[in-house]
């Protein structure tokens, strides 16, 4: 090294490289061993991951002698509790997509990528695998050296249990999806006989396999590479979103303590990569917020039981805004308009949702009238129009339909003699005819209302109504 | 190169290029690796097992490419799924072919079934003349109102189609004077308005044009003691619905002059159904489900 400055050009390379020692992009070359350490985070995201069970154990759930929710695909029917779903309902879908949606958008940018962190199946499963994997294989540097060691009795005997019990969670998922679109027992009874369908199989094959090599191998790669939500999720929050976030103002300069110092002449972080240490996605939060964070903040525990042991305050990793961070005035959350603008899109897809699911009808009315011809003149000179009625039944039983019509007047019916019979579930098509004279008509259209009603088992009289037009001559 | 690299164990190649330009060795990841070689497997596979190579033509077989392992055809497959469609139809054909069309309108499900599957033969033979939906075009009869010439019973349905029908009525411009036409048309058309007099009346009368549209003018020579009625397919002039557009007093004046169907007759007008049972154009199953439709179009009797 000669002790000339350096030029521009090379200082700026320097600077560049320097940067670059910090991004590294994690590719899966190595697998990442986090370690594992009891805190308050840790305790939490083990509470949120139990709203899983519900995936698991939801379709046990019974309702008036059927599964409680069931997504019954070849039927196309949906039984959420008391309420039957058919596809004509559907629109209620896509404000549940709405709703969930925003509820993602409001949540990340109030406070990161908590659905990342503590509740996604990602993040969830690939817990209980290296969980799994530490109970057998035992600590990080243990994992790492087995993972390096030659192949023993023992090393064979600790990873083909290790890979048995992951296909057996990942055999566990499927069989728990397939339960909400197959009745549960009813797959129990099946299932293992070879009596289930060709589908059910193969559902249950490809989520085997997708959670085994999901959570089992590529675990953090998923979220880097793979989910689109990871970098969705990363542009939805902003200057004020509360995220695991490293005090640099209090911890640096970073520097080790020396054994027997007694004075501070360095920031509060010692760099005991703790906080490293414990990243399921490998990361240093050190560097700042950054895509492979998926807001865990598992490092939050390790750097408060560092601070703990050696004296300091605790939060040099905290929960923080970046506004925080830089001194800047932080607004209260209710003061952001975007957190408004969220919330009143939330009330408007949830509101959507109840209406549609308090006002479906037992039966629903569709009217065609028939286009060719509109209107045929009969030999007596009166009006006649031909409709298909379509009536979608949606009750557990078939139904027996009169059909009256009112309009001009005075108005002959024709073909509605015989109650239809409206199977449950379908849509049963009725043809009918309606006559008027043609002196009754006053107009080229006329408002027309058709009405079907009927009797349930139980006595409960059930009804529906539906306006179409009496097309006539033009005067 | 290696021995001269000026960027030693840097995990670069050692092609260096101005200075510091180099090519360093950073391999894609294995799962990437993996995932690349498990696809060209998967197409190597695919090819031995499905149609994918280009060959000679084999005019033995009748294909130009490789037939696959598994001998999977996208045409074996439209036929498979095609006999299925046919099995779930068979069953209600089966009754169909069982049944009179009478019988066929007693039974709601089969009903619907006819109705769609006869929508197809309407669409097919029929709607070209009368319409799509039966409403009739300039020259040829609705289907859906209730004035049929021949009858609107399932049977006389049946009959039309099956044998056809050609309508025959004389030209009259060299039997009648051009006024004693002009009053006929004029009686016909007060007629259709319920305002006809009796001086018409006579005169239709007496040129003996109720030898065919019947003494009442109805198109009806007599009705038998069962309900159904004698007719040679002469329009009813009672009602206000008019065989040949646009109707009324010209439309009348035209026809009488000209006549239908009069071979050697320049401008007669052409009424003529074709036989598509007896031309064997449709079978009798088809002929059926059409008699089923046609009937329920809205004028059925």
């Amino acid at each position: 090294m000669n002790d000339r400055p350096l030029s521009r050009r090379d200082q700026a390379v320097e600077d560049l490289y320097a940067e670059a020692g910090h991004w590294e992009v994690n590719t899966g070359g190595e697998t990442i061993h986090a370690k594992r350490i009891p805190g308050r985070w840790r305790t939490i995201k083990w509470w949120s991951a139990t709203v899983w069970l519900i995936f698991f154990f939801g379709p046990y759930l019974r309702w008036e002698g059927r599964q409680a929710v069931l997504f019954d695909i070849p039927n196309r029917q949906y039984h959420i509790f008391g309420a039957t779903v058919l596809p004509q309902d559907f629109w209620m879908l896509s404000l549940l997509l709405l709703f969930f949606a925003i509820l993602l958008a409001v949540t990340t940018a109030l406070a990161g990528r908590v659905w990342c962190g503590f509740f996604c199946f990602q993040t969830v499963w690939t817990d209980v695998f290296t969980w799994i994997e530490e109970k057998l294989e035992g600590q990080p540097p243990a994992r790492r050296k087995l993972d390096k060691a030659p192949w023993t009795f023992r090393k064979l005997r600790i990873k083909l249990i290790k890979h048995f019990l992951w296909l057996l969670i990942g055999f566990a998922t499927g069989f728990a999806f397939v339960s909400w679109f197959v009745d549960a027992p009813t797959l129990w009874a099946t299932f293992f006989t070879g009596e289930a369908a060709i589908p059910v199989y193969v559902t249950v094959a490809l989520f085997t396999a997708g959670t085994y090599g999901l959570a089992g191998w590529l675990r953090e790669q998923t979220c880097f590479w793979l989910c689109p939500y990871a970098r969705i999720q990363g542009v939805m929050m902003d200057r004020t979103t509360l995220v695991p976030t490293y005090d640099f103002r209090r911890g640096e300069p970073r520097g080790r303590i020396k054994k027997g110092q007694k004075t501070q002449n360095t920031g509060d972080c010692i760099d005991c990569k703790q906080c490293v240490a414990v990243c399921p996605t490998g990361i240093d939060i050190r560097h700042g917020q950054q895509e492979g964070c998926i807001t865990c903040a598992l490092c939050i525990d390790a750097c408060d039981a560092v601070m703990e042991k050696i004296g300091r305050p605790k939060g040099l990793i905290r929960y923080a805004s970046l506004d925080e961070l830089e001194g800047k005035p932080v607004k209260p959350m209710l003061l952001r308009p975007r957190v408004w603008v969220y919330l009143l899109i939330l009330i408007a897809a949830l509101s959507g949702i109840v209406y549609g699911l308090t006002s479906l009808d037992p039966i629903q009315l569709k009217i065609l009238h028939e286009r060719a011809p509109l209107f045929v003149t009969l030999s007596d000179g009166s009006i006649q129009n031909k409709y298909t009625l379509k009536i979608l039944n949606k009750l557990n039983e078939d139904l027996s339909l009169r059909i009256s019509a009112s309009g001009p007047e005075p108005l002959e019916l024709i073909g509605a003699d015989q109650p239809v019979q409206a199977q449950h579930g379908f849509v049963s098509p009725a043809i009918v005819f309606v006559k008027v004279p043609r002196e009754a008509l006053h107009g080229e259209r006329t408002p027309i209302l058709f009405r079907v009603e009927g009797t349930r088992s139980d006595g409960q009289p059930v009804s529906t109504q539906r306006e179409s037009v009496f097309f006539g001559p033009r005067y | 190169m290696a021995e001269n690299n000026p960027f030693p164990g840097e995990n670069n190649t050692g092609h260096v290029w101005d200075d510091n330009l180099r090519e360093l060795n950073n391999p894609p990841p294995r799962w990437w690796m993996i995932a690349f070689w498990a696809s060209i497997i998967w197409w190597i596979v695919y090819g031995l097992l499905y149609p994918m190579w280009p060959m000679p033509y084999q005019p033995a077989e009748g294909k130009g490419y490789t037939q696959g392992f598994l001998g999977w055809s996208q045409m074996k497959e439209y036929e498979e799924s095609l006999a299925q469609l046919e099995a779930v139809r068979a069953q209600y054909e089966e009754r169909i072919r069982n049944l009179t069309p009478a019988e066929i309108l007693q039974d709601p499900g089969l009903k619907q079934y006819t109705l769609a599957s006869a929508k197809v033969l309407f669409g097919d033979n029929c709607s070209a003349c009368h319409g799509s939906g039966g409403q009739g075009n300039p020259g040829f009869p609705v289907l859906a109102d209730d004035d049929w010439l021949y009858g609107g019973t399932l049977a006389k349905i049946q009959e039309s189609i099956t044998n056809g029908r050609k309508g025959v009525m004389p030209a009259h411009k060299s039997t009648l004077s051009p006024e004693e036409i002009d009053r006929l048309a004029r009686f016909v058309t007060n007629l259709s308005q319920g305002k006809a007099t009796e001086a018409g009346w006579a005169l239709f009368r007496a040129k003996g044009c109720i030898a065919c549209h019947g003494p009442k003018a109805d198109g009806v020579l007599s009705r038998l003691p069962n309900g159904d009625i004698i007719t040679v397919g002469a329009a009813n002039l009672t009602d206000g619905i008019w065989r040949f557009e646009p109707g009324g007093y010209e439309s009348a004046k035209y026809t009488i002059t000209y006549g239908v169907n009069q071979p050697g007759v320049e401008g007669t007008r052409n009424a003529v159904m074709p036989a598509f049972g007896k031309t064997g154009k449709l079978d009798e199953q088809s002929i059926k489900k059409l008699v089923v439709y046609v009937h329920e179009l809205g004028g059925g009797q």
